[in-house]
């Protein structure tokens, strides 16, 4: 028996022995796993740029400059209903990835309509939060604490709705051209970005709505 | 040649995301996960809304609270595991909270000692007199 010749490029045209063959070490990997490898690089860059605004928002967050601070504004329940929407959803999503790899593509869009009703929750609850604020006069121009608050929780909410518009343009994808591997590799990258979001979350949570809050 | 193929299938590199192409994941453990972040989410709410934690130790409490879902969430929806076929994408990470941790224990550590060195603002107005 001889080793395999393996010859997948970057370029997606595998043929699927070839997708499922490449031993690590034995050539280039298969494109889904370089793909997901990469976009998981991303991801980890990502989320040093947050810690970026997470370190600028530990170091201002008592600089309320005689304002309200997190105590005065922040709505635990609303925090709570936020991170069910966003948990349910990562979890929608993963069903859909699954579903997916098993061609069942009914449950598939159905997961992902999930998904995506969740998502708009969870943004919709967060647009309402920011108005409020900012109709109180709590906007991100009353303090540092107030700049670095919506800095922080903004760009977590624009990679929100950045994964909304996505979700769309997938699904469209896959009905227009069916499950073929490319549009399965970019919904393999859709799904870590959203659980991505998700942790990010958590860490928001925690760090800044409960500690805050006390 | 396909017998060796079938063999070498089980050595592969795992994209992080993605089990085994045979076995891509599984309902379960996606709902092992959701159950176990939203026993952790619940653990937060309450140690932050009742005197559960004495208190000066509750941010610490919400820390380790929030630094266990973070890893729920990898191993249960990213499955970035511990197996063998694992390594470049937990490398990766590690390499990744290696930058977090510079970045945010750094920015307080820094910003602290300024703080703490700072000239109280009537002696720079004393100086600049």
């Amino acid at each position: 028996m001889s080793a395999p010749a393996v010859t997948a490029g970057f370029g997606g045209a595998s043929s699927a022995t070839v997708a499922t063959t490449a031993p690590s070490g034995r050539g280039p990997a298969p494109v889904r796993i370089v793909v997901a490898y990469g976009f998981w690089i991303f991801l980890l860059s990502d989320i040093i740029m947050f810690s970026a605004l997470f370190a600028t928002y530990a170091v201002l967050s008592g600089q309320t400059d005689g304002g309200p601070s997190g105590r005065d504004l922040f709505e635990l329940h609303r925090v709570g209903v936020q991170t069910l929407c966003l948990l349910f959803s990562s979890y929608t999503c993963g069903l859909g990835i699954l579903a997916l790899e098993r061609r069942h593509l009914r449950a598939f869009y159905v997961s992902c309509a999930l998904t995506f009703a969740l998502g708009a929750a969870f943004l919709g609850l967060e647009i309402s939060e920011f108005a409020g604020m900012v109709a109180r006069g709590a906007g991100p121009s009353r303090s540092a604490f107030l700049s670095s608050f919506f800095s922080l929780v903004g760009l977590h909410g624009a990679h929100v709705t950045a994964g909304l518009l996505w979700l769309c343009f997938m699904l469209a994808q896959t009905a227009v051209k069916g499950p073929r591997d490319f549009v399965r590799r970019r919904l393999l990258c859709f799904s870590l970005f959203w659980h991505a979001l998700d942790i990010i979350w958590v860490a928001l949570m925690s760090l800044v709505y409960l500690m805050g809050a006390r | 040649m396909e017998a060796g193929v079938e063999q070498q299938s089980a050595s592969i590199d795992q994209a992080p995301g993605v089990g085994d192409s045979e076995t891509p994941g599984s309902v379960a453990t996606y709902t092992a996960g959701l159950a176990f972040a939203l026993l952790l989410t619940a653990a937060s709410f309450i140690v932050s809304q009742t005197h559960l934690l004495w208190a000066p130790g509750i941010p610490a409490g919400l820390a380790v609270l929030a630094i266990a879902q973070m890893g729920v969430h990898l191993v249960f929806f990213l499955h970035i595991g511990t197996g063998p076929d694992n390594t470049n994408n937990v490398l990766a990470l590690a390499f990744g909270v290696l930058i977090v941790t510079l970045v945010v224990s750094g920015s307080l550590w820094i910003m602290a000692n300024l703080n703490v060195n700072m000239m109280p603002p009537s002696l720079i107005m004393e100086m600049q007199r």
